[in-house]
């Protein structure tokens, strides 16, 4: 079992978590979370070099490093693991994600508990990834939203308790229904007189789900999934609970766990039931191009720096989903590229706000001004986080919007082209509200005297900009090493099954 | 061609970039202002090393048998695969106008690097702060230009031409302390974005109907190995026209989609390139650091929507009436542009204003070229004057730089009389004026008579419109350089030194330009630069006719000019008297601005975003706290039936029990 170099991203957090319970003091703590999150790093890479080595060898399954170890018989429970393109690229993200996070929050108060929960909250992430399982999918997927309540009510500002129970409560609506799904897809995984499973690669091999319930249950697990990847109009938990959600917690909510409802999208709701995917894909189209512009124009008057970025995600996510639903290679590989370019972003805008916010100790852009002036190093972090979510040639934003941008528009029909354009316009706002806040906060005169003693940042917030922008730049640079890994593990079977390219 | 030169070409000013920005605010004002000089210059010995190799070598990689010129990919690599066919690649193509741009860019460049030395600091020699974040960002902005104008596919052109839009945004708000040195990058940046949106799309439908990114695929004749004439032939141009013709939609609301998407791509154009009605960013642009107006809004980067336009001539030869539509849109806006300029204070702004009406004048020069009229003389024509204006224009704006510096005000209203203190920038000036005005033999004379000649060839209303602005142009920049040099003795405020000429650093730069500005006209520009790559003698098409009407209409207006402001007098005063309500509106440049203002923040903001943000506030988020609360009212509701009194249960049990047994007996009934 401990063979398989997957367990062992289950593994090293749940290590962490024990190494943590025996910390006694900070730099234990600090010591403990580094080497885990650098472990984690350097597994994911190697993970990913593996990886290519098998491809590159010609194998050309689903999944690789796949493994199997029953967990519960009598309803046909496993731990089922193994990883495509995809996957590789999430695992990827999520252990970067949290190695910047962990240094993000290096001065956390009561920092032992902190670092439990958050360290619980990847083991549910990486389980996540790894799983083909749909039950210990689900189970991670549980174990990665619940620390989720306890980390913005304790550690929280603002309205912590209501944004938590918020953000819990519409979550685990999103469950609920995606729970309905998924006993649903079991129950009609095989077809009958032959015994039932959970796990993906078997439900897309059997292909027996019907007609009539593939209808029913799309919506279900889409909506499921789509609440976490803030589809309109179940967003709303998003810029509460991201304002109220400290630093490193808000860099792994937007950066990683918003992508757990993309990644579950398409890998149940699309692979699973490719025929009402297709059918039923305009409603959801029409909402996630809503969200797209809805969450721009949204953003363009906000006064929260944290605000604005909430919706600015809603917009990016919206993206994501709607590329998804485009059902063709191109637009797809367009989707998980927004998925990673998104998370690291978006990681390195909360993280940046975070440390204004704690020498400002406000988030309000009406209240600051002329930071370059005081704190160069940040700002201009801050200016190269805007520009990639703008879309700037060279950050990773770029490139992602663009591939969703040609395969939507593979499409000739005026429905798809009319919400293609819809989408195009994105990048008009996405311009506006970046470089309002940026002229507001960065440039002009200093507004607060009190602001000018502030120091820049510290060696360990360097490091943990450093490398979000690093990766950002890495993507926008040689997106084809990226695209090319995500491009070629889409399975032709579920195009086939559609009648696509 | 080995592909080590124009890879360097590329790489220096990048590299540039990265050292600057990176490491620049450890070393001294010096070293950096010394190290991004030597960068450029470097670049500019290769540049014109490699454009001289591509026009005079006659390696047959370049020319062909019959001595056409061709185009050719020295490399082309992929950078992003969308699908097997849709590949963003990233190269080099050498070709005419590349070439031409090449020269063009790394002098105006190079130039820039130099007198930015003596301009970013003041008159004690201390240096501006940010001075090697200046120096960085001039290394971007050349190395996107560059990468723009050697795009081998339409896709890379988006990427260097968002890239340039970018630097763009960082050197107007190079002074990020002035609010509205801020307020004016944000605009410059999203109007260009606003214009790129059309270009993305008409780029997305010219790829999905083709199938292809590259130029030489769109625009020629598929050729053995990598080069081809770059015209297109009958069997292609057949090919292209009837893939748009067998399309689902081939018409959309009244125009062929091709249109559609020549017009889109061509919006993409017009925002960079200022034409009216996106033109509102580049007076605001002046906020900019002189040098740079001269090097981004006087030069280079204003001029990608003529190159763009050039660069796709043959798609556009498909169809004439997105060529109609270049045409009048430029026709329109050099004319807006000439109006204004008569009355702007700011002698940045005018020469702002000449800048989008001289951008025009290449547009309309393209809208008028027809193959089977003198050859396409208005495309060469284009590319000539796009030529000589970098010249004189830059040296222009680096006169008023030099100005500015010396005076510390923008406004002519502070100048006066300048033409004792300041001989070197005042002749140097005097030659750039001449230059725009169209004296021979300037060189603006032979590039603007071009392009008259083409419009005559095209349409007699569309020549007359236009020498109708040459004179106007003559005019106010007599007007100017009369306001500035001449009108009335200059005052030198007390405790003020006299204004003086520059440091050489700045001088330098100023008498190169006006050499230029001088000889440029008689190079042969079409020998070198046509649509097809057939060249031509230089006289081929000069017509003496026409060069002497637009030289009457020049000389009056200078005339004009002369009379009205060589000495202080009332007559411009009479002038603004006899027509007030044209005064005012091209004073306020027609309202554009007010007009943008409003849409922006009438419509956009406070009709748009704010309901939006209060719908998803109050009405979206509302519904989910409504769950909530019914959730807890209903709990609240229920709560009293749990109350712990066991003689309340009695009761309910003794109520339930009744029911039940009350519906059993109704049952049984």
């Amino acid at each position: 079992m401990f063979s398989n170099i997957l367990i062992w991203f289950v593994v090293i957090p749940l290590l962490m978590l024990a190494g943590l319970a025996l910390c006694r003091d900070i730099k234990q703590i600090r010591a403990v979370a580094v080497a885990g999150s650098i472990a984690l790093v350097g597994l994911s890479v190697k993970l990913l070099v593996d990886y290519l080595a098998i491809r590159a060898a010609g194998n050309t399954d689903p999944m690789l490093f796949t493994g199997s170890w029953t967990w519960f018989a009598p309803l046909h429970i496993n731990l089922a693991i193994g990883v495509d393109g995809i996957s590789v690229a999430m695992i990827l993200l999520s252990a970067i994600i949290v190695f910047a996070g962990s240094f993000a929050s290096w001065t956390i108060p009561q920092p032992k508990a902190f670092f439990l929960w958050l360290i619980l909250l990847s083991t549910g992430v990486f389980g996540f990834f790894i799983s083909i399982d749909l039950f210990t999918m689900f189970m991670f997927y549980e174990v990665a939203l619940i620390p989720m309540y306890l980390l913005i009510g304790v550690w929280g500002s603002g309205r912590k308790e209501y944004s938590a129970m918020k953000l819990t409560l519409m979550l685990m609506g999103g469950s609920a229904f995606l729970m309905l799904g998924l006993i649903g897809i079991y129950y009609h995984s095989a077809p009958a007189g032959q015994s039932l499973t959970w796990n993906i690669l078997e439900i897309v091999r059997n292909n027996s789900i019907s007609h009539g319930w593939q209808c029913f249950l799309f919506p279900m697990t889409f909506v499921g999934f789509g609440v976490l990847g803030a589809m309109f109009p179940f967003h709303t938990w998003s810029p509460d609970g991201h304002a109220s959600a400290p630093t490193a917690v808000s860099m792994l909510h937007a950066g990683v766990l918003m992508k757990l409802g993309g990644y579950g999208c398409f890998r149940v709701a699309i692979y699973l039931m490719p025929h009402a995917a297709n059918e039923l894909a305009w409603i959801f189209l029409v909402l996630t191009g809503i969200s797209v512009v809805y969450g721009a124009f949204s953003a363009c008057v906000q006064t929260d720096l944290k605000y604005i970025n909430a919706y600015s995600s809603v917009s990016h996510c919206g993206l994501v989903l709607f590329a998804i639903l485009m059902l063709n290679t191109t637009a797809m590989t367009g989707a998980i590229m927004q998925m990673l370019s998104h998370g690291l972003m978006t990681a390195l805008f909360f993280a940046l706000i975070g440390m204004i916010y704690g020498r400002t100790h406000t988030r309000d852009i009406r209240a600051m001004g002329g930071l370059m002036k005081i704190m160069p190093y940040l700002s201009v972090c801050y200016v190269i986080a805007g520009m990639a979510s703008l879309g700037l040639p060279g950050l990773s934003g770029f490139v992602a919007e663009m591939t969703i941008f040609v395969g939507s528009f593979q499409h000739a029909d005026v429905f798809h082209r009319t919400f293609t354009i819809v989408a195009c316009c994105s990048i008009v706002i996405t311009a506006v509200y970046i470089l309002r806040v940026v002229g507001k906060l960065l440039f002009g005169p200093v507004q607060d005297k009190h602001h000018l003693e502030l120091t820049d940042a510290t060696w360990w917030e360097r490091l943990s900009t450093v490398t979000l922008i690093l990766c950002v730049a890495a993507i926008g640079c040689f997106p084809n090493f990226f695209s090319n890994l995500i491009r070629f593990t889409f399975s032709p079977d579920i195009f086939a099954v559609l009648g696509m390219n | 061609m080995d592909a080590t030169l124009p890879i360097l070409i590329l790489a220096i000013p990048l590299g540039m970039f990265l050292v600057l920005g990176l490491a620049g605010c450890k070393m001294s004002h010096k070293l950096a202002g010394t190290l991004g000089c030597l960068g450029m210059g470097t670049t500019l010995v290769l540049a014109y090393y490699t454009a001289f190799t591509y026009f005079f070598s006659g390696s047959p990689e370049f020319v062909d048998a019959a001595g056409n010129r061709l185009q050719a990919l020295i490399f082309n690599q992929t950078w992003l695969a969308f699908t097997d066919n849709l590949v963003i690649r990233l190269g080099f193509l050498l070709d005419p106008i590349s070439a031409m741009m090449l020269v063009v860019i790394t002098t105006i460049s190079f130039m820039v690097h130099l007198y930015s030395m003596g301009y970013m600091r003041d008159h004690h020699g201390v240096y501006e702060h940010g001075f090697q974040r200046f120096y960085a960002f001039l290394s971007l902005f050349s190395f996107s230009m560059l990468g723009l104008v050697v795009a081998t596919n339409i896709f890379q052109m988006y990427i260097f031409w968002e890239l340039v839009g970018a630097s763009s945004y960082l050197l107007i708000g190079f002074y990020y302390v002035k609010p509205s040195a801020v307020s004016a990058s944000k605009k410059a940046f999203i109007v260009t974005r606003f214009a790129d949106l059309g270009f993305l799309i008409g780029i997305l439908i010219l790829s999905y109907y083709t199938g292809t990114f590259n130029f030489t695929e769109l625009t020629s004749a598929p050729v053995e190995g990598l080069a081809g004439v770059f015209q297109i032939s009958e069997s292609t141009a057949a090919g292209v026209k009837s893939v748009f013709e067998s399309s689902a939609t081939p018409v959309f609301m009244g125009a062929s989609v091709l249109t559609w998407a020549l017009v889109l791509i061509f919006m993409g154009g017009m925002g960079k390139s200022a034409m009216l009605p996106l033109h509102i960013w580049l007076p605001d642009a002046m906020e900019g650091p002189t040098p740079v107006s001269a090097l981004i809004h006087a030069a280079t980067m204003v001029v990608a929507g003529v190159y763009l336009v050039a660069r796709l001539f043959p798609l556009y030869l498909m169809e004439v009436s997105a060529l109609e539509f270049v045409t009048w849109v430029g026709a329109l806006t050099a004319l807006y542009a000439a109006i204004v300029a008569c009355t702007q204070i700011d002698i940045k702004r005018v020469l702002a204003f000449s800048t989008i009406s001289q951008i025009a004048f290449m547009m309309v020069s393209l809208g008028v070229a027809r193959p089977e009229m003198h050859e396409g003389l208005g495309y060469m024509a284009s590319m000539f004057h796009l030529f000589t204006h970098a010249m004189f224009k830059a040296l222009l704006f680096l006169g008023a730089g030099a100005l500015i510096h010396a005076i510390g005000s923008n406004d002519y209203t502070e100048m006066h009389g300048l033409r004792k203190y300041m001989p070197i920038t005042h002749w140097t000036f005097l030659i750039g004026c001449l230059a725009i005005a169209g004296i021979i033999p300037f060189s603006g004379f032979f590039s603007k008579d071009e392009i008259l000649s083409s419009c005559l060839g095209n349409s007699t209303v569309i020549y007359v419109w236009m020498s109708l602005v040459a004179g106007l142009t003559a005019f106010y920049m007599f007007r100017l350089y009369y306001l500035i040099f001449w009108w009335k003795e200059h005052k030198v405020h007390e405790g003020h030194h006299a204004p003086h000429d520059q440091p050489w650093t700045m001088s330098l730069p100023l008498i190169i330009l006006a050499a230029i500005s001088l000889v440029a006209g008689f190079i042969p520009f079409g020998k070198f630069v046509t649509w097809n790559g057939k060249s031509y003698d230089f006289m081929a098409h000069f017509d003496w006719s026409v060069a002497a009407v637009s030289l009457f209409v020049a000389v009056v207006a200078i005339a004009i000019a002369t009379v009205m402001y060589r000495k202080e007098n009332p007559l411009p005063e009479k002038m603004r008297a006899a027509m007030p309500g044209l005064w005012k509106w091209a004073h306020h440049r027609f309202y554009w601005d007010e007009l943008y203002m409003f849409i922006t923040h009438r419509i956009i903001f406070d009709g748009i975003c704010r309901p939006i943000a209060w719908f998803d506030r109050h009405i979206i988020d509302g519904t989910m706290d409504a769950f909530a609360t019914i959730t807890n009212k209903a709990s609240r509701a229920i709560k009293p039936l749990q109350s712990g009194q066991v003689q309340l249960y009695v009761w309910w049990y003794l109520l339930g029990a009744l029911a039940l047994g009350g519906i059993t007996m109704l049952c049984l009934l």
